[in-house]
């Protein structure tokens, strides 16, 4: 509980430091076709209503029937925690009245969760690496929305969502910054996105964060906690532990204390404000649903799950420095989205790794952010890329020409080993022609021979003068050998 | 000609097999009875034209040669069974106009099967009840009078509708639903048979849920054969149900007339109840001999946590109920009642469409599963339930077959005449048959003599888990020994 502080991670108050505890709920949507007890389809965007069976809309007489998938998605979800998967566990109702809760009552784990306990490493800008506890992974039923703009008197209800599945995966309060929660909260997004058991779409609401903050003087316990509901986007969750730290350090710095209560994030107004307090808190009356027997499967079914998961990210970070030579940051930056880590694999086969990883990084990246593109979007294909580091690694172009290759495949397309051909771009390597311009270009500029002379670094105005001469096709390696000894430097 | 609705339910049968009736002369010989006997109260709903339209296909069935196993026969359903197309309200006012698109799994296998639907039959709302005194549309009335005296009887509850139709031969048989008792009582009140199949043997899906871990559908009808042929049609796994079990249904009617020769029937001395009246002794002293004469072994068995059952059963049932009632909130259909805001429209709604039981449960089954109470009732209940199931499965463990006991404590009483001050009056009526459905058992009530004032009183028997056979066995016995107890005169009529 009481790990050594890192003063970096402190918050200055008017009265000395302060330590900010975090622990998160995430709600994550279960990737599946249907819903986790009806049959109902989970698609995005239909018809309000549109997707709601009888059992979603809590018809009497009708009973819960457990989706296999989602099940499977949640022992999936587990094992890329690291987590103990529970092979037998009860599903609860959580009883509470809502317009946009058609049975009075949300089907949830309570005592006894599919997945306890489990951990996520975590690696910082910094380039440092912290652990996150995970303290458990349940499976439940996602509630209806309520539309209050669509009648001036009255409210509707939606419930294409009702009884869509949701894990809620619970951390233990391990982060100790806005920058560690965001940081978490990325990284145990790209888990589940490279597991394909929830597609992390925080825009849609499929992923979706209860942030718990609390503050203390280091080394002491745990302060008094208030739970920051439905955070919808990773920027916010650091806003929302950022104001509310500071709400919290204000209030016990001014002699008061601090009330444990259910807050809201307001991303515009920059504050967090009370939604209800600890005793206006439902008593949600869990209990056992009886409509389910308890969930259970056995051991072989977990291991054969574990057997085809996919290489994770953290395994793909280490494969990538060992087997390409990356660096730390140039690994996790490729394996922070599977799609891009692909990309960069089908790239690097069979070439030098960490040339791909600087045109992936540094070009390719760069132009997709510039465009706010995906890299499933992407207008230059791994192969096109490829086949332009190829013509660099064979001295067919030089790096300046393959950035003006890269820009045609770009807006153009076309096969980069073709296009140098017919454009001409191909790197001058007979010496003879690039003699020639080495002798015209010292002929005509006698002044600038005297300074490089006495100054051999202007070596380098006689090479762009000669690239230029050129058209940038001279091979930059025989333009400075000629440029030495004809100028005898 | 004959009233064909004194049929039994095999008799119809035969008679529709032999072609000696069509599937719409018996149907029309019941659409009148059933018009004739509105002052019952039995049904809720008559469907005359949905009948005979039945009926009409099941004579062309029958004349083609492909009739089911209940072509033609006219059935009675509870007003819990989700009937697709027609009113299905629970006999509570917050479901006043409900229709639902869809029919319960077990009505639906009977429809399979060719029977004929007659109408929807009144009970206790949301089963809540021992009299069928709390339905929304007033209560049923027994087709039985004690002798000299026209003071109308409950038919017991909550399948009060069912029993009432078919001791006063306005269905063949009709569908019930038994959560603590809600089909061995009234049968026993009523002189007619009803089992409670094995928890999981029937699906509840489509069924009004009162408590999902306790309900369970099952027949009521007018002999121990009638239950038989009913069962295998309403019995069987679904599915859409993961509580039904996935087993094979026996043919039970097979079962009917086996010998019992060297059975063991237990016969549990805890259910030897303090005030247990002569009568009902003398009853299953009775019941004891028959099965005796008939080669059973009989053997004195102990349940020991007979006593808290009933304690037990009126936290767990009230728990899940206050729960599976929460659905019933004017949102989405049924009553609503407008309020100011939405937590008004609740209050309004519900106040206004539950009744005094209902709500009675509601706050008990809240008040038990509130933080602070729930491990004081909740839990202990649910450990009771477990010794309970223990007490059974080492009885049955020792090699008994069955056990005999009362199914009531009473023969029926009048409308009115009990529970109005004390509620508890009336949950006593469950004494002895809530302890089967806390251990999911099978149960089947059936008549065995009358009272000293001429009204039936019945016997109960308790089988293994899906050993619906042996009851029907030995059912079959202490029902030839007894014989059938048909109400006296159709003063209604």
């Amino acid at each position: 509980m009481n790990a050594p502080v890192d003063p970096k991670k402190l918050i200055k108050g008017a009265t000395g430091d302060w330590e900010v505890v975090i622990g998160m709920e995430i709600h994550a949507q279960v990737t599946s076709k249907s819903k986790l007890f009806s049959g109902a389809s989970t698609a995005f965007g239909g018809e309000p209503n549109a997707h709601v069976s009888l059992v979603d809309a809590a018809m009497p007489g009708m009973l819960p029937v457990i989706n296999e998938e989602c099940v499977r998605q949640a022992v999936r979800t587990g094992l890329g925690l690291k987590a103990e998967i529970n092979l037998r566990s009860v599903f609860d109702r959580k009883n509470y009245f809502y317009p946009d809760l058609p049975q009075g009552y949300q089907i949830s784990q309570y005592k006894s969760p599919i997945v306890g306990e489990g951990e996520v490493l975590v690696d910082m800008p910094d380039g440092s690496q912290i652990t996150v506890g995970i303290e458990r992974l349940h499976l439940e039923q996602d509630a209806g929305k309520s539309l209050h703009d669509q009648h001036p008197t009255m409210s509707f209800v939606d419930l294409n969502r009702s009884g869509v599945a949701l894990m809620e995966i619970v951390s233990k309060p391990d982060l100790r910054s806005a920058e560690e929660a965001k940081a978490y909260v990325t990284k145990l997004r790209t888990i589940l996105r490279y597991l394909g058991t929830c597609d992390g779409d925080m825009e849609k609401g499929n992923l979706r964060a209860d942030v718990n903050v609390s503050v203390r003087r280091p080394g002491d316990p745990f302060g008094t906690r208030c739970e920051i509901k439905n955070v919808n986007s990773i920027r916010f969750i650091g806003q929302a532990v950022e104001t509310e730290a500071r709400r919290q350090i204000g209030i016990i710095e001014d002699g008061g204390t601090i009330v444990q209560e259910t807050r809201l994030f307001d991303p515009g107004k920059g504050e967090t404000r009370s939604m209800r307090s600890k005793e206006e808190a439902h008593d949600y009356r869990y209990f056992p649903d009886p409509d389910l027997l308890p969930l259970e499967f056995d051991q072989a079914y977990v291991d054969d799950l574990a057997a085809h998961l996919p290489e994770l990210p953290d395994a793909k970070k280490a494969r990538f420095i060992a087997e390409y030579g990356l660096s730390p940051y140039d690994a996790g930056v490729l394996v922070a989205e599977r799609e891009q880590a692909d990309y960069f694999e089908a790239v690097a086969k069979g070439r030098d790794g960490k040339a791909a990883a600087n045109w992936v990084i540094n070009e390719l990246f760069g132009r997709l952010n510039k465009e706010g593109l995906d890299i499933g979007a992407s207008p230059v294909s791994a192969a096109q890329l490829g086949a332009i580091v190829d013509l660099i690694g064979e001295g067919t172009i030089s790096g300046k020409i393959a950035k003006d290759l890269f820009e045609i495949v770009w807006t153009e397309g076309g096969d980069p080993r073709a296009l140098v051909e017919t454009r001409g771009m191909k790197q001058v390597t007979d010496t003879g022609a690039i003699e020639k311009a080495v002798d015209e270009v010292i002929a005509a500029n006698p002044d600038k021979v005297q300074q490089a002379l006495a100054k051999p670094t202007m070596l380098g105005w006689f090479v762009g003068q000669v690239m230029k001469q050129t058209g940038g096709k001279a091979n930059p390696q025989a333009v400075n050998d000629l440029l030495k000894s004809k100028l005898g430097i | 000609m004959t009233d064909l609705t004194r049929l039994t339910l095999a008799e119809a049968r035969d008679a529709l097999k032999a072609k000696t009736v069509s599937a719409t002369e018996l149907t029309r010989a019941f659409v009148t009875a059933v018009e004739k006997a509105r002052p019952l109260n039995a049904y809720v709903l008559e469907t005359p034209e949905k009948a005979l339209d039945m009926a009409k296909a099941s004579d062309e069935r029958i004349a083609k040669g492909s009739a089911g196993p209940l072509e033609g026969l006219p059935l009675g359903v509870k007003d819990l069974y989700a009937t697709e197309g027609v009113r299905t309200t629970a006999c509570s006012n917050i479901l006043r106009e409900f229709v639902p698109a869809y029919e319960s799994t077990v009505t639906s296998q009977l429809w399979r099967d060719g029977a004929v639907m007659l109408g929807k039959l009144n009970n206790d709302e949301f089963a809540m009840g021992s009299s069928n005194e709390t339905s929304a549309f007033g209560p049923a009335i027994s087709p039985w009078r004690r002798p000299g005296s026209d003071a109308k009887l409950v038919p017991g509850g909550s399948s009060g509708g069912s029993s009432a139709a078919v001791a006063a031969d306005l269905c063949l048989g009709a569908t019930a639903t038994d959560t603590g008792g809600s089909i061995r009582q009234p049968a026993a009140f009523t002189g007619t048979v009803g089992i409670k199949p094995t928890y999981g043997r029937c699906s509840r899906w489509g069924i009004v849920a009162f408590a999902s871990s306790l309900d369970q559908a099952g027949p009521i009808a007018k002999t121990v054969r009638d239950n038989a042929i009913l069962l295998r049609s309403m019995a069987g796994h679904d599915p859409k149900d993961t509580t039904s079990a996935d087993l094979a249904v026996p043919d039970y009617e097979a079962a009917v007339g086996r010998s019992i020769k060297g059975m063991k029937i237990g016969i549990p001395k805890e259910y030897r109840v303090d005030g247990m009246s002569a009568e009902i002794e003398a009853l299953w002293a009775k019941g004891v001999e028959w099965l005796r004469e008939a080669g059973a072994e009989i053997v004195e068995v102990s349940l020991p946590h007979t006593r808290y059952a009933l304690p037990a059963y009126y936290i767990v049932a009230p728990a899940e109920a206050s729960s599976n009632l929460a659905r019933y909130d004017g949102v989405r259909y049924g009553l609503r009642v407008p309020g100011k805001d939405i937590v008004e429209m609740y209050e309004k709604t519900r106040a206004a469409g539950f009744g005094k039981e209902v709500r009675r449960r509601i706050m008990i089954g809240t008040y038990v599963l509130s933080a602070g109470y729930y491990d004081a009732y909740y839990v202990r209940a649910q450990k009771i339930r477990t010794l309970i199931k223990r007490d059974f499965e080492e009885v049955y463990a020792s090699g008994v077959d069955a056990i005999l006991t009362p199914a009531t404590p009473s023969p029926a009483f009048g409308v009115g005449e009990m529970g109005a001050a004390d509620p508890v009056e009336m949950y006593l009526n469950d004494v002895f048959t809530v302890t089967v459905n806390m251990a999911g058992l099978p149960g089947l009530a059936l008549p065995a003599g009358l009272s000293a004032d001429g009204l039936p009183l019945g016997l109960q028997l308790i089988g293994r888990p899906f050993d619906e056979e042996t009851l029907f066995s030995v059912g079959e016995v202490i029902e030839k020994a007894a014989g059938r107890f048909t109400a006296p005169g159709r003063w209604w009529a």
